[in-house]
């Protein structure tokens, strides 16, 4: 007789142990709980920066600097960038290029601890070259003004960031006009004002970046070429895409990391659970094992029952800590990116490979605890067993 | 004796199961004791820091540099007993990967405020007549295999072109709670190459740093020097280096937080798998329990019995947890090399990890021990495992 033992006698067997059942389950849930939460932190982390990019922008910094707040490229230099042939041109006929100084301000965050916030000058023509990007309340900062218009996670996340009321620094008061929503991108974390107006205010000479638009996004290797050949120019230039693709990396690669090993530790602990709870099994239904193999079913059909019973056990427990992490969908995170020193809001993001990936890493604690006593059970000799009984 | 014996047989008499029990906890009183090890080398910096130091920064943010002419002006501040500047010099070696930091500071004032940074004499002396020369730190120096004299390339990030510099001496940290990875160079030699390539800009100062003379005076102190640089070009902000250093640990603030949660979450997964444990055994042995009873043994007895060896199990694992933890957290240290300066099993994370292992241990035979000790005799006798 090749038959298989029924799946409705496994899952019985399950809920006749509940509270067993469920203190092994869940501790097989708190580790998907955190090995999904991890995940979806570092996949929210590169999508909030990735968006950020637009696929035909073009960052230019100066060479070796990989951050906006580390780079310098004086009025010359950003005159020669403007002159470059292929840059797209807007409506009126202007080429689509904004310099922009970048500072971070460091501002008093609504838990009272201080956070530094990207400040970046800007134009109108920034405005135009990032299309994800519009305001939601208020108006755009007029050009020349001491106006400035504040991301949407900012104005969440920090005290007295509201349309109307003033911000102090650099020895001027800054009047908030505007709160800008970037579509869960990096800009929402910014702060924007006038690009000269802010040079003047701190003192710089050197923008910190110029982004300008291709007109044909396939000319980026042979603008790229032009701007770094040019012995006038210490610069570099990347897609936009791949520079916020950059700085995104070192973050979540070390979250990534730091999560990862935790699971794999947790994880020894919740297989041992499952070893447990799976032997106790084992040791309890002796005589039915017995029974089981007196009637007919063979060996494998024992190991694969209670190695279903164990990977039932552990899905339980994944699709628990699963459904536990995708609530935190809906907490706004933010922390420091160590790329650029400065605050960046994001959100947990739940993909389906991340749903898969956990699913599966369940289903391996449940296979690698369930495996020992399943194989113990099919071993049993059948005279033995139901003399035990 | 007698309860001790029977403690002791009990416990093992499901050898594989309290095996795996032990196991388990050991794992995860080790994986407790990691994670509050990293959470401390997070506060490493600020628990190091001296309570006569203040740190002057600019008001906007660190980013913001101050003006070199400062120096004068703080010099004369009451109370304020000297005054020396450092710039974050940001360089990298070979790759991104090899992260640590260094500071362009002015030598000749800086190591007098820093007596944690121990070097000796000649070295001292050598480093402060070489312009091109730096000092690092021990584990830094251990960790590349550097030895005096030899150059250390380093390409700038801030202050761009490749440098090269030479180690002309290495300082070793009065305790083990001083950060022995850095490089510090020399403030005007990066200031003046930096003037030669971008005329106009340089004398520009990170941070100052202000000894002063009674700790107490330090809210005082900071609000004079914020006074006086009110309303100037570049406003600046006065706080002890314990607050300047605690700034930095709250940025990362969101990871600490969860690495505390999730240390908190190990404690939980190991009283489920003790108190699954603990569970089984109550059950299994109902009958057994019966049996005492009606031969006369008080309830007492039976609640000690399982207490009893919930404790040995838990004990076990905890001690077998601290002793694994150690060579570990070296490990790891070893392998996150300088990001974390200051690593090490504080004796307050051993002492946590025991308790946390005694905590499980009683709350596990809670529920079975009360249960079993209400089981009514004829029950229990009748009951089949």
């Amino acid at each position: 007789m090749r038959r298989a033992v029924p799946l409705a006698y496994i899952a019985r067997n399950l809920w006749v142990r509940r509270v067993t059942t469920a203190l092994t389950a869940g501790g097989m849930a708190l580790v998907i709980f955190v090995f999904a939460t991890v995940l979806m932190m570092t996949e929210g982390i590169r999508a909030t920066l990735v968006a950020t990019g637009q696929p035909d922008n073009v960052v230019v910094l100066r060479k070796g600097s990989n951050a906006e707040i580390t780079s310098t490229i004086g009025r010359e230099q950003a005159g020669i960038i403007e002159s470059l042939p292929g840059i797209a041109t807007d409506a009126a006929g202007q080429p689509l290029v904004s310099r922009e100084p970048v500072v971070l301000n460091s501002l008093v965050k609504r838990n009272g601890k201080p956070g530094n916030v990207t400040l970046r000058g800007t134009s109108a023509t920034g405005l135009a070259l990032r299309p994800q990007v519009h305001i939601v309340e208020g108006r755009f900062f007029r050009p020349g003004s001491a106006e400035i218009v504040v991301g949407r996670a900012v104005a969440r996340g920090y005290d007295g960031v509201a349309p109307g009321s003033t911000l102090r620094f650099a020895g001027r008061d800054w009047t908030v006009v505007g709160i800008l929503d970037a579509g869960k991108t990096g800009f929402d974390s910014e702060i924007w004002g006038d690009s000269e107006q802010l040079m003047q205010a701190f003192r710089r000479l050197a923008y910190s970046s110029v982004i300008f638009r291709l007109a044909e996004p396939s000319s980026f290797e042979a603008v790229r070429a032009r701007l770094e050949d040019d012995p006038r120019l210490t610069l570099e230039a990347k897609p936009e895409i791949r520079f916020y693709a950059e700085q995104s990396e070192q973050l979540a690669n070390f979250i990534s990391i730091l999560g990862t090993a935790l699971a794999l530790i947790f994880s020894t602990g919740a297989i041992v659970g499952a070893a447990i709870t799976m032997f106790g099994a084992v040791a309890s239904r002796v005589g039915e094992i017995g029974t089981l193999r007196a009637l007919g079913f063979r060996r494998e059909a024992v190991l694969v029952a209670f190695l279903g019973e164990s990977l039932l056990l552990a899905f339980v427990g994944g699709v628990f800590g699963l459904a536990a992490a995708s609530l935190m969908q809906f907490v706004d995170v933010s922390t420091t990116n160590f790329a650029t020193f400065s605050e960046l809001a994001f959100q947990f993001r739940l993909t389906p490979v991340i749903g898969a990936k956990a699913i599966a890493f369940a289903l391996a604690m449940g296979l690698i605890g369930g495996f020992v006593p399943a194989w113990r059970a099919a071993r049993l000799k059948i005279v033995d067993c139901l003399r035990a009984a | 004796m007698f309860l001790l014996r029977l403690l002791l047989k009990n416990a093992f008499r499901h050898r594989l199961r309290t095996l795996l029990t032990i196991v388990g906890l050991m794992v995860a009183v080790c994986a407790f004791g990691l994670l509050r090890t990293i959470v401390d080398a997070w506060y490493a910096g600020a628990n190091a820091s001296s309570s006569t130091r203040l740190v002057v920064r600019s008001a906007t943010s660190l980013t913001v540099p101050l003006p070199l002419a400062y120096a004068e002006r703080l010099r004369a501040v009451d109370g304020v007993t000297a005054v020396s500047w450092s710039n974050w010099f940001g360089g990298v070696y070979v790759t991104e990967r090899n992260f640590f930091p260094q500071f362009a500071v002015d030598g000749a004032s800086y190591l007098p405020l820093y007596p944690e940074f121990v070097v000796a004499d000649a070295e001292r002396t050598a480093w402060l007549r070489d312009r091109r020369g730096v000092l690092v730190g021990r584990t830094l120096a251990a960790k590349y295999g550097w030895k005096v004299g030899d150059t250390v390339p380093l390409r700038g990030t801030i202050y761009s072109g490749t440098w090269n510099f030479t180690i002309r001496g290495i300082y070793q940290g009065a305790d083990a709670g001083v950060d022995q990875n850095q490089m510090l160079m020399h403030w005007g030699y990066v200031n003046e190459i930096q003037r030669q390539r971008f005329p106009g800009r340089g004398d520009s100062v990170g941070v100052f740093v202000v000894g002063i003379r009674d700790p107490n005076d330090a809210a005082l102190v900071g609000q004079r020097i914020d006074t006086m640089f009110r309303n100037s070009l570049a406003e600046t902000l006065t706080e002890t280096e314990k607050a300047f250093q605690l700034g930095f640990v709250s940025m990362s603030e969101a990871i600490l937080v969860a690495l505390q949660a999730v240390s908190l979450i190990v404690i939980v997964i190991i009283m489920a798998v003790m108190a699954n444990t603990m569970a089984m055994t109550a059950r299994e042995r109902l009958a057994e329990y019966a049996t005492l009873k009606a031969l006369g043994f008080p309830p007492e007895f039976v609640v000690k019995l399982l207490f009893g060896e919930s404790l040995l199990i838990a004990v076990i694992g905890g001690v077998l947890g601290v002793l694994v933890t150690l060579p570990l957290a070296s490990a790891f240290a070893n392998a996150v090399g300088t990001l974390f300066p200051v690593f090490r099993v504080a004796p307050e994370t051993i002492a946590l990890q025991l308790l946390a292992a005694l905590a499980v241990g009683v709350a596990a035979a809670a529920w079975p021990a009360w249960r079993s000790s209400r089981i009514d005799i004829v029950d229990g006798l009748r009951h089949v495992a």
